[in-house]
């Protein structure tokens, strides 16, 4: 700075700029260097390449409404197989003209999941609010009651069984996982090594086989006369198999804790189970947040597995409605379809995770 | 309190007695036939070299550590493994640590009220307005609606004497309370442990601020290799320690 600057107060003093509009930002993000031009030029041509032929077919040459002969003529996306399909798609099975329910059902679902994203809106009542809306969802689903007419849960599918599975497995896992990896700590030996043997085992075999194991071998093992629903074991399966991942994921949160917050805690008198719920865990899972998310997430997907054992999930009805020989070939349309379905799912986790680590940061 | 003998004086029988205390970590012998007793109101600060076994020695009172010999006994409460009795006896005794040791996640005011609301069963406008007075005393009750992230150290360190005081101990443990702090917050903190000293808080304070222990305890401790080698008040202690080890390390500590 020359000597003869103009003495300036603290309040004109601002953060240097950095980059000067869109041409300042293109540069620096862009083409900071011959490396990064040529990569950037590459993925630019490949754009090119790529793109306008994808949006032609898309959206240009694509047939929304047409019959199945029209498409099989016309060069472009088919979007009919869906918009044609899409109650047996979203529904499988449930009674057609019943499908109004399982539609409320979602949507009830999904405003409760909006209205809870924020945490500002966490209170009791909300904890109300989940409880008589699954309970007015399964209410909805089956009928029975209230003059609606019953459905029986073979006749579920669809997007509401994919929903089904995941809300209700990922919400139940998430707690049983915590005890497990509590469990895993504890001094007690025989706590403990249940604990370690219970995730030892289930992380060492696939879904698919426990699965299998609730649809075939389980119901051996059932007394005479006695059921227990399909879907019920499938969840079952869902949960214990997720949980044991979740443990894991805990475990690695409560050994990164720092001993002096078990020390100060104990020090004030807390017991256990106070110390656990009010100074560890709220830490322990805040830190774990992401890597929860990542499970979270692929269990969700993995849901889709259930069609192993002839639940028609969201991915299964889609598959019959591609069996049916005048839809045949538009199977890349119908999966475009079913994977943005699971992508917005799964985005919204993600999102909400993200969001949620950063109200949480407390500046540590 | 006076469950051990019945004619005990709550308010003259000593709050603290150790008798033939050992500690092992494993083979390691750490403490060796630990003998004190504090009477209340009473001050007293422990020195000695690193690694001699001070901080084992006051963890062991409130039984963040296990004694293996000998006994300990708090308020007329024996220190054994009975869960119920370590417990009551962590409400009686505060500690004060080395790296303050708040919870990261909760502000401020909720640092205060979590032991009073959930072990003394508080209620919580009568915790959060104890909390505020003891803020108040420490000098930063601006700072309530804050996390412990955002306060500087020495604030750090006086949040945590104000968390120990809120659930009324009868006698403080600290541990080293300003050895994590830069040099300009030492003083704030030992400001506020004065006139903690001065409204007669029973205190024992791991240090080694010699200008603090001389204005502030009734006894100075001077421990090295598992044992308490010489003791005395502050003024004989500094002027003239009697053990050869005593010395040494205090010609090393005063320059
Ligand atoms: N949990 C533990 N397991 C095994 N050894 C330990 C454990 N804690 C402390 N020690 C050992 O016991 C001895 C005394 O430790 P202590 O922390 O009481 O010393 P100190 O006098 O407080 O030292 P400093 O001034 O460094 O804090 C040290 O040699 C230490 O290595
Ligand atoms: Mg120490």
């Amino acid at each position: 700075m020359p000597q003869t600057a103009p003495p300036r107060s603290a309040a004109d003093v601002r953060p240097p700029v950095t980059n000067i509009g869109v041409l300042g930002w293109i540069r620096a993000n862009l083409f900071n260097g011959p490396l990064n031009s040529l990569l950037t030029l590459t993925v630019l041509y490949l754009l090119w390449q790529a793109l306008p032929p994808f949006i032609n077919w898309a959206l240009v040459d694509s047939l929304w409404f047409s019959s199945s002969e029209e498409c099989k003529a016309a060069g472009g996306a088919c979007w009919s197989v869906i918009t044609a399909n899409i109650r047996f798609i979203l529904f499988g099975f449930y009674p057609h003209d019943l499908q109004w329910r399982p539609l409320l059902g979602i949507c009830i679902l999904i405003a409760l999941l909006l209205y809870s994203q924020n945490r500002r809106h966490w209170r009791p009542s909300l904890a109300w609010a989940w409880l008589i809306g699954l309970f007015s969802m399964g209410v909805l689903l089956m009928g029975g009651i209230f003059g609606l007419t019953a459905v029986e849960s073979t006749n579920w599918g669809g997007l509401p069984l994919t929903l089904l599975l995941s809300v209700f497995g990922l919400t139940a896992a998430y707690p049983v996982g915590v005890v497990l990896a509590l469990g895993r700590q504890s001094r007690m030996p025989v706590v403990k090594s249940f604990c370690v043997v219970y995730i030892e085992l289930i992380r060492g075999v696939p879904l698919i086989s426990l699965l299998f194991m609730s649809s075939v071998v389980f119901p051996l093992f059932l007394p005479e006369g006695v059921t227990v629903n399909k879907i019920l074991r499938a969840q079952m399966a869902i949960i214990l198999f997720t949980a044991a991942y979740i443990a894991e994921v805990v475990r690695g949160g409560l050994q990164g804790m720092d001993r002096g917050q078990y020390e100060a805690a104990k020090s004030l008198g807390l017991n256990y189970l106070q110390t656990m719920r009010l100074v560890i865990l709220p830490q322990a899972l805040k830190i774990v947040i992401p890597p929860s998310v990542s499970i979270l997430i692929s269990a969700f997907k993995d849901t889709s597995l259930v069609v192993i054992i002839a639940l028609y999930d969201l991915l299964k009805t889609t598959q019959t409605a591609l069996s049916d020989p005048k839809w045949m070939g538009f199977s890349a349309e119908a999966y475009l379809f079913v994977a943005l379905i699971y992508f917005v799912c799964c985005w919204f986790m993600s999102n909400y995770s993200r969001r949620l680590e950063k109200e949480l940061d407390t500046g540590r | 309190m006076n469950s051990s003998t019945a004619n005990d004086n709550p308010d003259t029988s000593p709050i603290i007695t150790i008798e033939g205390m050992h500690k092992w970590f494993g083979e390691f012998h750490v403490l060796k036939d630990i003998n004190l007793t504090v009477q209340r109101r009473e001050r007293i600060v422990i020195c000695g070299p690193s690694g001699s076994g001070k901080s084992t020695l006051i963890r062991c009172i409130n039984r963040l550590e296990e004694h293996q010999r000998g006994r300990i006994v708090v308020d007329g409460i024996e220190l054994t493994n009975d869960l119920k009795n370590i417990e009551k006896i962590r409400t009686e005794v505060g500690m004060v640590f080395q790296h303050f040791n708040l919870f990261p996640h909760l502000t401020i005011l909720e640092n205060l009220t979590l032991g009073p609301i959930w072990v003394r069963k508080t209620p919580r406008r009568e915790a959060e307005e104890s909390a505020m007075y003891f803020l108040e005393k420490v000098r930063i009750a601006e700072q309530a609606q804050k996390y412990p992230g955002q306060l500087s150290g020495g604030q750090q360190q006086r949040v945590a004497i104000a968390r120990s005081l809120c659930m009324r101990p009868n006698v403080i443990l600290f541990d080293e309370p300003t050895s994590a702090l830069d040099p300009e917050m030492v003083k704030e903190v030992l400001d506020v442990m004065i006139s903690l000293a001065q409204d007669g808080m029973t205190m024992i304070v791991v240090s080694h601020e010699m200008g603090f222990a001389k204005s502030v305890a009734h006894r100075v401790l001077f421990m090295d290799g598992g044992e308490i080698l010489e003791e005395n008040e502050p003024q004989e202690f500094f002027n003239n320690p009697r053990h050869e080890r005593t010395k040494l390390f205090l010609s090393q500590i005063l320059d």
